[in-house]
């Protein structure tokens, strides 16, 4: 069995920071502490716990910046060593062909601690305050611990019950792929708090900018939806996606100036967006969401931020609400609890989010599709995921046309 | 010795290479045998005692009008409004003909005990002037005798307070102008005509006017039926300007006006080969030509716009005439039509056009891509009378960088025009509907009024501009452009000359006519 393994390694990870700053995002994969290596599928942690043997596995933002070297140091003791990446997974249930997608988020639950904490009582497993305690070593979410393996592996990964979902036939492995990265843009979606008639900037295109448009979308559609897409085929998906204005990014703040009406003081907007989320995760860009949102608005950061420089005088003076939006659980939607996954799997489908997987490789050419993945954007792609699957089985989608397997 | 008339050559294989001029630049592009280039008469001899000219033109007025003093008297109010940066082109030396007018204006005023003077700069929609500018227009001792005491205006299309409506015309028009000016016993206007669409009622009734006045002729309709906006009776522009400058005299509101016109002597000395005709450039011409032509393609694009734009023409005043506008105006246009008409048999199927670096609404500014599009499509295209120069279903190919870039402090909502509304649609006719939102922006309200930024309205005018272009032309093709910013211009990119010609053969067949417009200097094109 093939995985890809990521050890704790000082040398390796200064290396791999070095060569994603010269060579760019996802070049760290060549020298640093990720390798292809056999594993064994992981121990069954549990009488709940099952196998779930991957189709396709996803590469998330948050595995590139962790392999090139640019994650938070906040995460290093909320994972544990080695461990094989993934959590963006559709795959198959204890060797059936059942097909699951993975909630990721290693909650209470599956870690058997008892009572739940305060979050996950509530469903919001993304919420959990013991994601480093319990019979598991620490890891946020399968794919960044230790005893449950990960999606970029033939071997497989454990899940607990609570993590599973059943995929229904109709939606293709493309889809259910995408069903994962769409929970979180449906999280951030609700937390936007978007009321009828409110004008809302997306920053960013890439897989979570382009489902987050989709979710406000299937949600009920804002007042004005504006998104900030450098590529030309990110605008044409947002645009298909249901935008109703799509600039490059650099244009979006004047886009909203205008549409607000509002005046410009020291590179801010008097007025601006009701909301803006964030889906690209720089200090650029939340300087940008700072810019262009109105006096009491909020600004949702998507995209996993590490440390950075920002100027938050503006926020004070304008009483600017930020919040992160990380992961999924149980959304309140116009007062119905519903699990995000669910929400999900209803935007996928309404939306044909599988048309997002742009490049599928196996798992012993990593390297490239790391690459691929870093640079998607500029390389006319959104969403590249590893193809873990036998030859022959493609379930509805057509191989011809994608990815360098075809 | 007479200057000589405009001149139509017909390239043969001797015919040396043609400039065409290329934003901050120049080239020489070899026509194919056949074409012709169209030539500007030579300019007319200038004035030999301009101020003498001035002081006669004040007593001898033409029209039902009383000479300038007889109409000034102690106690009066007095507005002189002037024509803003947008003329002439380029810049003129030192003194500006405003400053001699206006001078002796003023000597009329004070031997006649006029003590409440105000001087307004007729900016209707455009940027207001900077201090060195004004300077520059009125000479020092205007300036310093006006600006600091709060008696130098410039006119505000956006404050209430400082507008009156006088009516409406019998088209439904209405008809806003600054107040100070529409309640003075005298309101003298002070223009230079350095093209036949200027002047006349136009210079009141739009440089005086509000967004209110002007979206009644400034929009697409009338563009489109005026053919061309060069040619005043075929235009329906100044017909509209001119019921409204009616209504202003039949307001009662007493209008003096003083006319100039300039000579096409356009460039100094060290670019005198701008306006010679190639084949009879000097050795001193032709290495003038090459020597700039290098060290311009050494030159950081931010320099090279800087060293063009402190070029100060030696325009010369070759008349001046005063008194009732349209009496005025006639005999300016006379002369305007003196200096520039050019006899041309017949159009053409491609019509070239190299653009300078230069337009109206770019003075000390960046050409960008919308004013690109309105220097050939508006203007230079409409410089014909009878019949436009290309025929219909034609081809225009002009030749300019048309770099994506903007100067945010003028031109700010000709970014978001670009961005977004170009980005929708380039009909003229469509963009409407985006007008108002522009127009009534407080953002751009604010910048007009307080910096120095064209009205939010003013880059769907240059659109408008375009639009008699747009619906008679088959094809627009920029050489040397950006090919993003020609592409949201709905223009096709070409990178020569030739590629250009053979993109146009698609449009208009093979072996087309050409024509091209060797300009400027300024000629306007008799098409018979």
């Amino acid at each position: 069995m093939k995985g890809l393994v990521f050890e704790r390694n000082v040398a390796r990870f200064a290396a791999s920071r070095l060569a994603s700053t010269f060579g760019g995002s996802g070049r760290g994969a060549g020298v640093g502490p990720l390798h292809l290596a056999d594993v064994e599928p992981p121990e069954l942690p549990g009488p709940q716990w099952h196998r779930v043997r991957p189709l396709l596995a996803g590469i998330c933002g948050s595995d590139l910046s962790t392999i090139d070297g640019r994650s938070s140091r906040y995460f290093e003791d909320v994972v544990s060593f080695p461990f094989v990446p993934g959590h963006e997974v559709v795959g198959t249930l204890d060797d059936t062909d059942s097909r699951v997608v993975i909630e990721p988020v290693l909650g209470c639950v599956a870690r058997g601690i008892t009572p739940l904490c305060a979050a996950c009582a509530e469903g919001k497993t993304g919420g959990c305050q013991r994601v480093a305690f319990g019979h598991l070593s620490p890891g946020l979410q399968i794919g960044f611990c230790s005893d449950t393996g990960g999606g970029w592996s033939t071997g497989g990964l454990v899940a607990h019950d609570a993590q599973l979902h059943r995929v229904p036939d109709s939606l293709s492995d493309d889809d259910a792929v995408m069903v994962e990265p769409t929970a979180c843009a449906v999280h951030a979606a609700v937390a936007a708090g978007v009321d009828e008639g409110h004008s809302v900037a997306v920053l960013g295109a890439g897989t979570l900018g382009l489902c987050t448009v989709a979710a406000l979308t299937h949600l009920g559609a804002p007042g004005t939806l504006l998104v900030g897409a450098k590529y030309a085929h990110q605008a044409r998906l947002a645009d298909e996606l249901g935008a109703d204005v799509v600039v490059e990014p650099e244009q979006l703040l004047r886009s909203v100036r205008r549409r607000s009406r509002s005046l410009e003081a020291s590179g801010t907007l008097t007025g601006g967006a009701d909301v803006v989320i964030d889906c690209v995760g720089s200090g650029d860009s939340l300087a940008q969401c700072l810019a262009m949102v109105r006096p009491r608005g909020r600004v949702v950061l998507v995209g996993m931020p590490g440390r950075v420089s920002v100027d938050l005088a503006s926020l004070w003076h304008r009483e600017v609400a930020v919040t992160g939006a990380y992961a999924y659980g149980t959304e309140d939607v116009g007062g119905l609890l519903r699990r995000t996954f669910d929400i999900a799997m209803e935007v996928v489908a309404s939306k044909g989010l599988g048309r997002l997987v742009s490049a599928r490789y196996p798992i012993d050419r990593f390297e490239e599709a790391l690459a691929h993945a870093g640079a998607a954007g500029s390389r006319g792609a959104v969403k590249v995921v590893f193809d873990l699957r036998a030859r022959e089985r493609h379930r509805g989608t057509d191989p011809s046309t994608k990815g360098p397997l075809s | 010795m007479s200057p000589r008339p405009g001149f139509v050559l017909e390239v043969d294989r001797s015919t040396p290479s043609t400039l065409f001029w290329h934003g901050e630049g120049y080239r020489l592009e070899r026509l194919p045998v056949g074409s012709r280039v169209l030539y500007a008469p030579e300019p007319v001899d200038a004035l030999r005692d301009p101020v003498n000219a001035i002081r006669h033109a004040l007593d001898t007025p033409l029209g039902d009008v009383a000479p300038l003093r007889a109409l000034l008297h102690p106690g009066m109010a007095l507005t002189i409004a002037f024509d803003d940066v947008s003329l002439p082109l380029p810049p003129m030396r030192s003194p500006d003909v405003r400053q001699l007018v206006i001078e002796q204006v003023l000597e009329a005023a004070a031997e006649a005990g006029v003590d409440d003077v105000v001087l307004i700069a007729a900016l209707a929609l455009h940027r207001r002037m900077t201090d060195s500018e004004l300077r520059h227009a009125l000479g020092d001792r205007i300036f310093d005798a006006f600006a600091p005491h709060g008696l130098l205006w410039q006119h505000d299309a956006e404050d209430p307070d400082q507008l009156v409506h006088l009516g409406l015309t019998d088209e439904g028009e209405d008809v806003e102008i600054n107040k100070r000016a529409a309640t003075s016993d005298l309101l003298v206007y002070v223009n230079i005509n350095l093209v036949a669409m200027d002047g006349g009622h136009k210079s009141v009734a739009t440089g005086l006017a509000s967004y209110r006045s002007l979206r009644h002729h400034h929009n697409a309709h009338t563009m489109t039926q005026s053919r061309s906006f060069m040619d005043q009776h075929r235009s329906e522009l100044h017909s509209s300007n001119w019921r409204m400058g009616r209504l202003i005299a039949a307001s009662g509101i007493k209008v003096f006006q003083i006319e100039t016109n300039l000579n096409t002597d356009t460039f100094p000395e060290q670019f005198r080969f701008l306006q010679r005709r190639e084949w009879e450039w000097t050795a001193r011409d032709r290495a003038g030509f090459l020597a700039s032509s290098k060290a311009l393609e050494a030159t950081p694009d931010r320099l090279a716009r800087a060293i063009f734009h402190s070029i100060r023409a030696p325009h010369k005043m070759t008349s001046v005439q005063a008194g009732e506008v349209e009496a005025v105006h006639e005999r300016t246009t006379e002369n305007v039509y003196a200096q520039q008409l050019l006899e041309v048999d017949g159009q053409t199927d491609v019509l070239t056009m190299g653009l300078p670096y230069i337009c109206p609404y770019n003075v000390n500014s960046i050409m960008n891509p919308i004013l690109v599009a309105c220097l050939g499509l508006g203007y230079f295209f409409n410089m014909y009378r009878g019949r436009p120069l290309v025929r219909a279903g034609g081809v225009v190919i002009m030749s300019h960088p048309t770099p994506w870039a903007f100067h945010p402090g003028h031109h700010p909502s000709y970014i978001d025009f670009f961005e977004q509304v170009l980005a929708e649609t380039t009909d003229p006719a469509e963009i409407g509907k985006y007008e108002e939102s522009f127009a009534t922006d407080p953002w751009y309200v604010h910048l007009y009024r307080t910096g120095n930024a064209y009205h939010g309205v003013h880059p769907f005018y240059m659109w408008y501009w375009c639009a008699h272009a747009l619906e008679h032309v088959g094809a627009v093709i920029i050489v040397g452009g950006d090919r993003a910013a020609v592409r949201r211009l709905g223009f096709k990119p070409a990178s020569s000359m030739a590629d250009a010609l053979e993109m146009a053969s698609d449009v208009v067949g093979p072996d087309p006519s050409i024509t091209h417009l060797h300009s400027p200097p300024l000629l306007m094109a008799d098409v018979r």
